[in-house]
Parts: structure tokens; C-alpha cells; sequence
């Protein structure tokens, strides 16, 4: 039975409180609000994979966009193919597009971990500011790549002109999408919530706190960061899925520096290692951008005080100041 | 070299490394025999910090070999070490911080008994790895302590978790670096109690500076000095060699000889 | 394919090379003595542009402008440590990449606040206006030359500083132990402005020079900032020697990159797509040094702390 304790609390608020926010926009009949809470969801399960890697294991990876961005181009260039009826691969394999989310996800979620345990393996190699820059230059590398494609849009990206399908279930219908989106974030957060705290979950935290320590137990940290990486590349991809599903629209902007950087800032502001911190993030981040981006251009200069005040002052983030420290044992 | 026909739990042949133009280790021999407490003492600067980080792991020799448990180990990284048998404690305390004393030693059972496996089920409520924890801190005498955090642990009681945690891994060679460093006269004597129990358990290398705690548990001792062993014996020879003497800063040795 | 051809893209390169160091030795310095990762270091090489080209603009004279844009970024780059940078020595890497990025975020909008929108423009001064020949025909850019010069005499000046003087003495000694020239006496708080507001000044140089080949706008310290990260981490982090080096290696191999690499892909390619992918694959050529050199030197070519 979970305990009543106060982060705890803060979290079914919050849970809560997304769900309620566009239910509510609907009785407003004001469904702009709708993709509006998508945005929030799709965000935040992009900030629970990168929390994964960055708060439970402590690799401060800013290339996170890439795993984003991939599961993004997976959507795109199916349903191009699907939209087209032509094929993705002629040889060896004749691979077409597909207008299934389900194909989409798998697919998604198979290259996002192919090309995190190759990242992985070669930055995890490396520590500290090291590692922070190789992931940032392995995402360029893919940012560069994207855009010298030019059957897929290059630098102007890949429109999706028809949502991909889920059975029994209308994706077109806003409410509907969203809900797909909650479900999937509450269950990478139940799904993160049980690593976290198994076994694995314990090596990982140890491999953050204390990697010496961790080896003259018999555990080699290498493998275990490994994992934890793909995994949480795994998770961000597929928010990049929904992302541009939701826009109709995915461009080498997803794949951006900036965009790292973004994620990085939601997972912070709402509480690095908290298990809704990034719902937190992400709700605060795209509510700076909608309510005060529609009284001044000068919104980012806001975002960048604001976040500059967090890092300097409330470490604990969102979560942090509502539910006080974090509970290890 | 070995005692009745079993073999050496650790055995060092011609280990070198230097850094730049300082040898800290010069061609070093050494045994550790299964049973013994072999002490390692010598001069602050004699290479005794490097000497061990390499027969844990942490630090590759330039050329010799390290054998532990009729392994050929000096190739092998950290962790595959400790798997085989060995546990290390550290002299500056080397802890995960953030976790209770208890979950610390949980750490190092399900470590020996399923390394990072386990996906699913929360970890905290495995009375399995509970109960297994709580014998170990037991034996050390921190059961008292279990759900406090390492930050608030004394300087003492943290080198008797990072013994507990070596010997949850039931290691079949011990690796202890100064662990009576900053124990008051209690402590040291609890701590020389409790590692003479441990031999039947397993062997041990014991560096150590506190030299009444040596002669009271040592079955051998070898000597370091400028990267080299100058001498290496039972506590006897040790305090009767002129060598040692001679290189070390005699004078605790002299008196202990003379005096009591 | 002619000599000069070649010539004029080797000293293309070496020119984006010398620009690249400006910036990497600002940074390198930053992270060898304080241990601070910079992310605002591009910020620093877009307000020296601005400033550069706003006075230049407004007296009519570039060197006033340069000099301008030189003391703008210095005089930046100390309030900024004053203020922000200086809190952040003791906190972990995350940290400093956040404030820095926040750091980022608020340069971009004051410098749209102030100078606003649209881009400035800054002439090249009418005495470097003109071609020097090179050998086997053909001119190149007087002022390219020229800046290739100034990057030139900045790394033997910044050579003599640091292996010179006092302050480099300090510099050095504290890239080796931070902890212990406070206990020598040497004033690290002023030390380290004076550091911070050096690798700022060298940024802003950097960014008036630049401000004239290419126009001055918001964002335009980014690609370089990056640019700038790939060559420390080739050089080794704390090594201005590395620095240059790494600075020369990816000069090059960029601008020899965008112009090869397409005519390699145009043997196969039809000529619209050679040049996509071979700008790109160029672009990505740089990482791939990255990764290469730190298969092998996981801590760059001149490692610091070895």
C-alpha cells in the first residue's frame, strides 16, 4: 500500500490536475487548452526519460534531444511512406510507411535504444564535463545528418498530414489524443517508479552517489549506466512519437542542442530525481510560454531568470519546495 | 611459499609502477596465505596507498602479476575482483551517502547475491536482503544504527560499516586499508578483537600504522619502504631485524621490543 | 584544381581555426583554473559583435569599434562573474550548464531588447579592403589575412602571459591546485575575474573580427560555441597549446570538408544533393574527429590533469 507521505501527495495533485485541465477546457468549450495539456504530457514523458538517466543515474546528458527527435522522424517518415504508399527500404527487405501508432512505437522504440547503447557505449566511456559534451556533440551529429536529408524535408522537415491509428481508439479527437498521452505518461512513470526502486534501481543510484564504491561491491557500474541510458532514450523517443503526431510536424528542430537543453531545464525546474518533477517542469515551462509569451516577446528572458533562480537558490525544484527533500531509505 | 599444500589466497611477483621518475612500487613479492593476517606497514610515502589500488583494481601496474585465488587477476577490472573474492575496505570512508547504513549493507548482499538484476520488485521491503544485512551489521555491533543516515555516522562507526559491507560480500581475502585510522583506544581494541575472529573466514592484508594492533594480530609482516619490501616475517623476526629498524623510524619498534 | 584554389581554402580554414582558438582559449582557461563550464561563452562573442559593429556604425571607424566590442565583453564578462559565475565554483557540472544556458537565454533577449531584430551590418576596413596575391595567382582577402595575424600574435601574447608573468604564474599554478594558491596568499576572487573577464575579451575580439565577414545577429555565438567545445575537448580541457592545435585541426577539417566533400559525393551524386550531403556529412565530420580523438586520448591531445 502506498504510503500517505507528502510527495506522495503532491504527486495524485498533480496527476490529478492534468487530467482536470482539459476535461475542464472541453466544459469551456475552449479546446485549444486540450493540445495544450498533450503538449504538457508529451513534454513530461520526454523529461521521465531524461530523468531516469539524469536524476537516478547521474549522467547529465545534453543530447537527449536526439532520442526526441529520432522517435519524432519514425512517425514522420512513416506516414509519409504511408501517406505516398511507397516504400522506406526496397532492399534487402521491402519495408513500406505504416499509419499504425503501434508500428510507430515499436519501431521507435528499437532504434532509440540501437543508437543509445551506441552512444552509450562510447560516452559512458567518459565522465563529467566529458560525457556532457559527447552526448551534445553526438546529438549535432545527428542534427547535421537530418538536415542533409532532402527526401525527408531536410532543414524545412517532414509535414504528417494523417494522425497514425490506434485501434478502437479515435487519435484524431483531441481529448482522445491526450488521454493516449496521459495513459503512456502515467505508465512510464509507474514503470520508472518500479526500476527506481528495485535492485537495479539501487546499483543505479549507488553507480550516481559512489561509482568506487559500487565496483569493490562486485558491480561493475558500466553496464548498469548503460542500461538505465536506453532505457531512458527509449522512453524520450517515444514522447517524440506523440510530439509529432500532436504538431503534424517534425523537423530537424527536434533534434536541436536547445532542445536538450529544454528538457534538461523541465526536469530541473520541477525536481531533478522526483518522479513527477518533470510533470511539474513541464507544466510550469509551458505555462511561462503561453501566459506570459502572450503578454511579452521577452518571455525567455523570464524563463532564463527563473531558471537561473532555481539553479542558484531552490536546487529541490518544484517538488523540492512542496514535498521537501528526497527519501532514500 | 604455501602452507599445507593449499594455495596462496593472493600472491604479488615483481609488481612495478612508477609515475614518472617516482618508483612507487619497486619490484614488490608478497603472499597472503590462507588463514593469516598479513600486515603491510612501512613509512607514510613508502607506496603502501599505491600498492593497494593496484591489487584491487583501481590502478593498472606498469609490469609483475597479481594472482588472487589462483587467478591471474592484473588485468581484471574492480568489480570482477571483488566478485571472486575479495573485499576492500577504503581508508578515507568510501560510502553511498545518500542511503542508510542498512541499505548500504543491503547493497553489498544483493550485490554477492544477484549483482544489479532485479527490475521489478522494490528492494526495501526484500527481507531476504533485510535479514541478511542485519546479520552482518550484528557482528560488527551497528545494529543500533541500521536506519540512520551514513552522514550521520561517527568517524569510527563508519570504518566498521565499510567492514561490514566488505563482509557481506564473504570475501575469501580481505583487503583493509588503515582501519584504525581515527579510533580512539575502545575502538581500536573492539576493531583488533574483531578482525582476529574473522581469520577462519578469511585472510587478510591488513595495512596498518597503528603498530600495537599489528603485533597483536599479525602472523606476518612485511616491510615497505620506497616501493620495495625490505623484509618479511613473523612479528619476531620483524622486530628483531636491524634492517627494518634501520629504514623504518625505529624507535617504535625498539621500544616495543625493549620495553613491555 | 589549382595550387591557389587550395591555397585560399587551407587559409580559409586556418583563418576559421584562428577564430575558433579566440574562443577556445577563453573557454579552456575558464574551465582549467575555475573548473567552470561556460555555456555563455558564445553570449560574451555575440555582445563583442554588437558592440563592434553599433560603434563602428556609429563613429565610422572599425578600429574603435573593435577596441569597443573588445572592452564591451571584458566589461560583460566581469559583471557576469561578479554576479552569477562566482557562485557556481563549488556547485557540480549540472549546475553550471543550467545557470550558464539560463545565462544564455537572457543575453539573446537583452541583446534583441537593445539593439533589436534585424541584424547589424559592420564593414571591413577600407585599408584591409583589398586581395594579397598568393603564389600561383589569384588574391586573398587582405582582412582574412589580417585576422589569421591577429590570432597569430594573440596565442604568442597569451604564450608570454602565461608563462611570463605573474598573473599567468598564478594562472598556472592555480590549473594545478585550486585549494592551495589561497592558502598561498594569491587573491583568488580577483584572480578569477581577471580570468573570466580575459576569456570574455577574447571572445568579444573574435566576434568584431567575425562581425565583418558575416552579419551580426542574435544567435550567432552558438554554432560557434559548440564549435569552440569540440576543440577543447580535442585539445584537452586546460591547454591553450591543445587549444590552438585543436582549433587549427577543426578549422580545417571543416572548411576543407565543405568544399571537398561534395565534389567527392558529385563523382555519385547529382550536384543539388552532393553539396546537402556533403555539407552535412562535413558538419559531422568534426564529431567524428571528436569521438576518434577520444577513443584514444579519452582526455584530449594535451591533457591538464593527466
Amino acid at each position: 500500500m502506498p504510503e500517505l507521505t507528502k510527495e506522495n501527495l503532491v504527486n495524485t495533485v498533480l496527476a490529478l490536475a492534468l487530467l482536470a485541465a482539459p476535461l475542464i477546457a472541453i466544459a469551456l468549450e475552449e479546446s485549444f487548452y486540450v493540445t495544450l495539456a498533450s503538449r504538457v504530457a508529451i513534454l513530461a514523458l520526454a523529461g521521465v526519460g531524461l530523468n531516469l538517466a539524469l536524476g537516478t543515474g547521474g549522467m547529465v546528458s545534453f543530447g537527449h534531444a536526439a532520442f526526441f527527435g529520432l522517435g519524432g522522424y519514425v512517425a514522420g517518415i512513416a506516414g509519409l511512406h504511408a501517406f505516398e504508399g511507397s516504400a522506406f527500404l526496397a532492399w534487402p527487405l521491402e519495408i513500406g510507411g505504416s499509419e499504425s501508432l503501434l508500428v510507430i512505437w515499436g519501431v521507435a522504440l528499437a532504434v532509440t535504444a540501437l543508437v543509445a547503447l551506441a552512444i552509450g557505449a562510447i560516452s559512458l566511456r567518459t565522465s563529467g564535463v566529458y560525457f556532457i559534451m559527447i552526448t551534445l556533440a553526438f546529438a549535432q551529429m545527428i542534427y547535421y545528418f537530418a538536415i542533409s536529408l532532402p527526401t525527408y524535408g531536410g532543414e524545412d522537415g517532414l509535414s504528417l498530414y494523417l494522425r497514425s491509428q490506434l485501434p478502437a481508439v479515435d487519435t484524431d479527437d483531441p481529448l482522445t489524443f491526450f488521454l493516449v498521452c496521459y495513459v503512456l505518461l502515467l505508465g512510464a512513470i509507474f514503470l520508472v517508479h518500479r526500476l527506481v526502486d528495485s535492485r537495479f534501481g539501487a546499483a543505479l543510484q549507488c553507480a550516481r552517489m559512489n561509482p568506487q564504491r559500487l565496483a569493490t561491491l562486485g558491480i561493475a557500474p558500466f553496464p548498469v549506466k548503460l542500461t538505465a541510458f536506453t532505457l531512458s532514450a527509449m522512453i524520450t523517443g517515444l514522447a517524440g512519437t506523440l510530439f509529432a503526431e500532436l504538431n503534424g510536424f517534425v523537423s530537424p528542430a527536434m533534434l536541436s542542442w536547445h532542445l536538450s537543453g529544454e528538457i534538461i531545464i523541465f526536469v530541473i525546474l520541477g525536481g531533478v530525481g522526483r518522479l513527477f518533477g518533470p510533470v511539474a517542469g513541464a507544466a510550469l515551462f509551458i505555462l511561462l510560454e503561453s501566459f506570459i509569451g502572450g503578454l511579452t516577446d521577452r518571455w525567455q528572458l523570464v524563463l532564463g531568470l527563473i531558471l537561473l533562480s532555481v539553479v542558484l537558490f531552490a536546487r529541490g525544484g518544484v517538488v523540492g519546495l512542496l514535498a521537501g527533500k528526497a527519501r532514500h531509505d | 611459499m604455501t602452507s599445507n599444500g593449499s594455495e596462496a589466497l593472493l600472491e604479488l611477483k615483481g609488481l612495478h609502477k612508477a609515475f614518472g621518475a617516482l618508483k612507487a612500487t619497486d619490484g614488490v613479492d608478497l603472499t597472503v596465505r590462507p588463514g593469516e593476517i598479513h600486515a603491510l606497514i612501512g613509512p607514510n610515502g613508502a607506496g603502501k596507498s599505491t600498492l593497494i589500488s593496484q591489487i584491487a583494481g583501481g590502478l593498472a601496474p606498469d609490469g609483475g602479476s597479481i594472482t588472487l585465488l589462483g587467478e591471474e587477476v592484473t588485468s581484471w577490472p574492480v568489480a570482477r575482483r571483488a566478485r571472486l573474492g575479495l573485499g576492500r575496505t577504503f581508508q578515507v570512508s568510501s560510502l553511498a551517502t545518500e542511503f542508510s547504513v542498512l541499505r548500504n549493507v543491503m547493497l553489498a548482499v544483493q550485490a554477492r547475491t544477484s549483482g544489479a538484476r532485479g527490475f521489478w520488485a522494490p528492494v526495501r521491503r526484500d527481507q531476504a536482503l533485510r535479514s541478511a544485512a542485519l546479520g552482518v551489521l550484528d557482528r560488527v555491533r551497528l545494529t543500533r544504527r541500521a536506519d540512520d543516515p551514513v552522514s550521520a555516522l561517527s568517524h569510527g562507526e563508519r570504518r566498521l560499516l565499510e567492514v561490514a559491507m566488505a563482509l557481506a560480500l564473504r570475501p575469501k581475502l580481505l583487503l583493509l586499508d588503515e582501519p584504525m585510522a581515527g579510533l580512539g583506544p575502545e575502538g581500536t581494541k573492539e576493531l583488533t578483537g574483531f578482525l582476529a575472529s574473522l581469520k577462519h573466514e578469511a585472510g587478510i592484508l591488513l595495512v596498518e600504522h597503528d603498530m600495537d594492533a599489528v603485533f597483536a594480530l599479525a602472523d606476518r609482516i612485511s616491510v615497505l619502504v620506497y616501493g620495495r619490501i625490505i623484509a618479511t616475517g613473523t612479528v619476531d623476526e620483524i622486530r628483531a631485524s636491524a634492517e627494518v629498524r634501520e629504514a623504518y623510524l625505529g624507535d617504535h619498534l625498539h621500544e616495543k621490543a625493549g620495553g613491555a | 584544381m589549382s595550387a591557389a584554389f587550395l591555397i585560399e581554402q587551407l587559409l580559409n580554414g586556418v583563418q576559421l581555426g584562428v577564430m575558433l582558438f579566440l574562443m577556445a582559449a577563453g573557454l579552456t582557461l575558464v574551465f582549467g583554473v575555475m573548473g567552470l563550464i561556460n555555456l555563455a561563452h558564445g553570449s560574451l562573442f555575440m555582445t563583442g559583435a554588437f558592440f563592434c559593429a553599433w560603434i563602428a556604425g556609429a563613429t565610422g571607424s572599425f578600429w574603435l569599434g573593435l577596441g569597443g566590442g573588445f572592452l564591451a565583453a571584458a566589461a560583460a564578462g566581469a559583471l557576469v562573474e561578479i554576479l552569477v559565475i562566482r557562485r557556481l565554483y563549488d556547485r557540480d557540472h549540472l549546475d553550471q550548464v543550467l545557470a550558464t544556458f539560463a545565462l544564455i537565454l537572457i543575453f539573446s533577449e537583452l541583446a534583441r531588447w537593445v539593439f533589436g531584430d534585424r541584424p547589424l551590418y559592420l564593414d571591413v576596413p577600407p585599408v584591409l579592403g583589398g586581395a594579397v596575391p598568393l603564389p600561383g595567382g589569384g588574391g586573398y582577402p587582405a582582412y582574412r589575412l589580417a585576422i589569421i595575424g591577429v590570432g597569430l600574435v594573440t596565442a604568442v601574447g597569451l604564450y608570454l602571459l602565461i608563462a611570463k608573468t605573474r598573473l599567468g604564474m598564478q594562472i598556472r599554478a592555480g590549473e594545478s591546485d585550486r585549494e592551495m594558491i589561497g592558502a598561498l596568499g594569491v587573491d583568488i576572487r580577483t584572480l578569477y575575474t581577471a580570468v573570466f573577464a580575459l576569456g570574455a575579451a577574447l571572445a568579444g575580439l573574435a566576434g568584431g573580427l567575425v562581425g565583418a565577414l558575416q552579419s551580426v545577429q542574435v544567435g550567432m555565438g552558438e554554432p560557434v560555441l559548440i564549435l569552440a567545445f569540440v576543440v577543447i575537448i580535442i585539445g584537452g580541457i586546460g591547454s591553450i597549446k591543445g587549444a590552438l592545435l585543436g582549433a587549427v585541426l577543426v578549422g580545417v577539417t571543416d572548411t576543407l570538408g565543405r568544399v571537398f566533400l561534395p565534389q567527392l559525393f558529385g563523382f555519385f551524386l547529382p550536384p543539388s544533393e552532393a553539396t546537402t550531403v556533403g555539407a552535412s556529412l562535413s558538419a559531422m565530420s568534426i564529431y567524428l574527429l571528436m569521438a576518434g580523438v577520444l577513443a584514444f586520448r579519452p582526455k584530449g591531445l594535451f591533457p591538464v590533469d593527466a
